[in-house]
């Protein structure tokens, strides 16, 4: 077993080696190196027809046509073009957007660049599980919205909101609906051609592809409309211009068309991980899944170690590359925003660690981090005050903390 | 965080041999312990500092001192170095020792100063309530 492991596929995953192939195919003289835009020669031919193969293949994951595939730098683009790009284009038709207290920054920043440019944004809270309900989605619509953004797969806790049941609420109420699908390819199935959802972000470095390379799913029947953010060119349809990266696309292209074909052997053996590792720690005393424990997608395990402090949790297991929801970890000294907006204490948001499993984690691994985790916790246990006063039986809420 | 060679092997040292690091607490109502805890559950970091003195000329030494702290590896390292430096000294040389002291000692990243601030509150807190009970 070779150290340090990595359990931080939420962040990013490693590109599988399949991939790195095609890209590598896409890059020199004796490769396919060509421009996709140039028409006059063989050389960008053949580049066009490596980016028309991998827009199949991201097709092909998420069921849509190919045609509906924009390529982007990467779901931060794709949030942006889709959420300033719909809203702005439907800016006649009313000023509302609803999306939720949870969602990446890259879908809060762009609400927040349009409110301020005159847009106002509805900032819907999950329930205590981490989850968005349809019915919250129904409530808060009213007649000037436009746009209603939400997360497939939350990325802090991986719990899972029903996009099928919101986008048929969307649907009826005439509103264009955004998912930030980031987390979600390869996770879950996802079948565009029965869902009413308009604009999808995907990500390749979350699916084992490479980074620097998204794609936007954008409806062509009913058509959505976006106003471009990026001009030149009129690549893309005009939607998103510049020349187009074809070993980035053709890495995406293969992660994909991979995780279409083992997505369900994949997270059959990655869910069985989760659980032998969940499993391995939960009887430890004070200790919290954060999120909801069944509506969870295959790899993800976010979980609060009262009375540890989080950043010093990760120093402790220095052989396990995992995140933190605690605010040291943060350049902005906050802890976690999505845990607080689960209801959660700010002591146990500090406390938090995020275990992502995924393809290449092995069960060696896993048993290997339960044992570091549970000496872990027990050492700096030992070191914290509070551990002392709860097993003294102080409340710690009736103290008045001087704050440092 | 990138943290230097030296928070790292502090925490590491108290966290693998907490005994011989100080880590532990005595009764808080003995003559002989002053003890400070400052910090907040919220703010991700608690200290608990303990001195024991014994009166020495006209002045009292700190003989001994132990500690916990609640966290970041920073906070917990600092904790520990300022125990190096509390040992044998008198309160009024202990009163001296300046957050600055622990941050050079440990060379912490600016964003962590707060944690070598919190340890200095933490002995003004200890040597307030030792001398209270004079």
């Amino acid at each position: 077993m070779k150290l340090p492991i990595y359990l931080d596929y939420a962040s990013t995953t490693p590109a599988d080696p399949r991939v790195v192939k095609k890209m590598q195919d896409c890059l020199s003289l004796d490769g396919n190196f060509g421009n996709p835009a140039s028409r006059s020669h063989a050389f960008g031919w053949k580049a066009e027809e490596a980016t028309e193969e991998a827009r199949q293949h991201v097709a092909d994951l998420v069921n849509c046509d190919p045609r509906e595939i924009v390529w982007t730098s990467g779901a931060t683009e794709s949030d942006n073009l889709a959420i300033k790009g719909a809203a702005r284009f439907y800016k006649s038709k009313g000023n509302h957007i609803i999306t939720s207290k949870i969602e990446h920054k890259a879908v809060l920043d762009s609400c927040r660049q349009l409110e301020r440019e005159g847009f106002e944004v509805s900032y819907l809270e999950p329930n205590n599980n981490g989850i968005i309900t349809p019915s919250q989605v129904r409530a808060a619509i009213t007649s000037n919205t436009i746009l209603v953004s939400l997360m497939h797969i939350n990325n802090e806790i991986g719990v899972i909101n029903d996009i099928e049941a919101i986008g048929n609420i969307t649907k009826d109420a005439g509103v264009v609906f955004h998912v930030d699908a980031a987390q979600s390819t390869g996770k879950l199935p996802i079948d565009l051609s029965v869902m009413n959802i308009d604009l999808m972000s995907f990500s390749a470095h979350k699916t084992y592809g490479p980074k620097g390379i998204g794609a936007l799913y954008a409806r062509r029947k009913p058509r959505v409309r976006l106003e471009a953010q990026i001009h030149g060119g009129g690549h893309e349809r005009g939607m998103r211009s510049g020349t187009l990266a074809t070993h980035q696309i053709v890495g995406m292209g293969e992660a994909f068309r991979i995780a279409k074909l083992e997505m369900e052997n994949d997270n059959a053996r990655i869910t069985a991980l989760r659980e032998k590792f969940w499993n391995g720690i939960k009887d430890m005393e004070e200790v919290y899944l954060n999120g909801d424990e069944s509506l969870r997608a295959a790899g993800f395990l976010n979980v609060s170690f009262n009375y540890v402090e989080g950043e010093s949790l990760i120093m402790a297991l220095k052989d396990i590359a995992v995140s933190s929801g605690s605010a040291c970890t943060s350049a902005s000294l906050e802890p976690s925003y999505v845990l607080r907006a689960l209801g959660l204490k700010d002591e146990l948001a500090h406390s938090s660690i995020r275990f992502a499993i995924g393809r290449f984690t092995t069960e060696e691994e896993v048993n290997y981090t339960i044992d570091l985790v549970k000496d872990s916790v027990e050492k700096l246990r030992t070191l914290s005050p509070l551990w002392d006063m709860y097993k003294d039986g102080v409340d710690m809420d009736s103290i008045e903390w001087a704050e440092g | 965080m990138a943290y230097s060679k030296k928070v790292v092997e502090k925490f590491e040292n108290t966290l693998n041999e907490p005994e011989k690091n100080s880590v532990g607490r005595w009764d808080p109502s003995d003559s002989d312990i002053g003890t400070g805890m400052v910090g907040a559950p919220a703010c991700g970091d608690v200290m608990r500092l303990q001195i024991k003195c014994a009166p020495k000329n006209n002045s009292h030494v700190i003989s001994d001192v132990k500690f916990k702290t609640y966290g970041c590896g920073s906070a917990i390292a600092s904790s520990s170095e300022l125990v190096d430096m509390l040992v044998g000294k008198t309160l009024e040389e202990a009163k001296e020792i300046k957050n600055k002291d622990i941050a050079e000692a440990l060379d912490l990243p600016p964003i962590k100063i707060h944690c070598s601030v919190l340890a200095e509150d933490s002995i003004q807190k200890a040597i307030e309530d030792y001398e209270s009970k004079l």
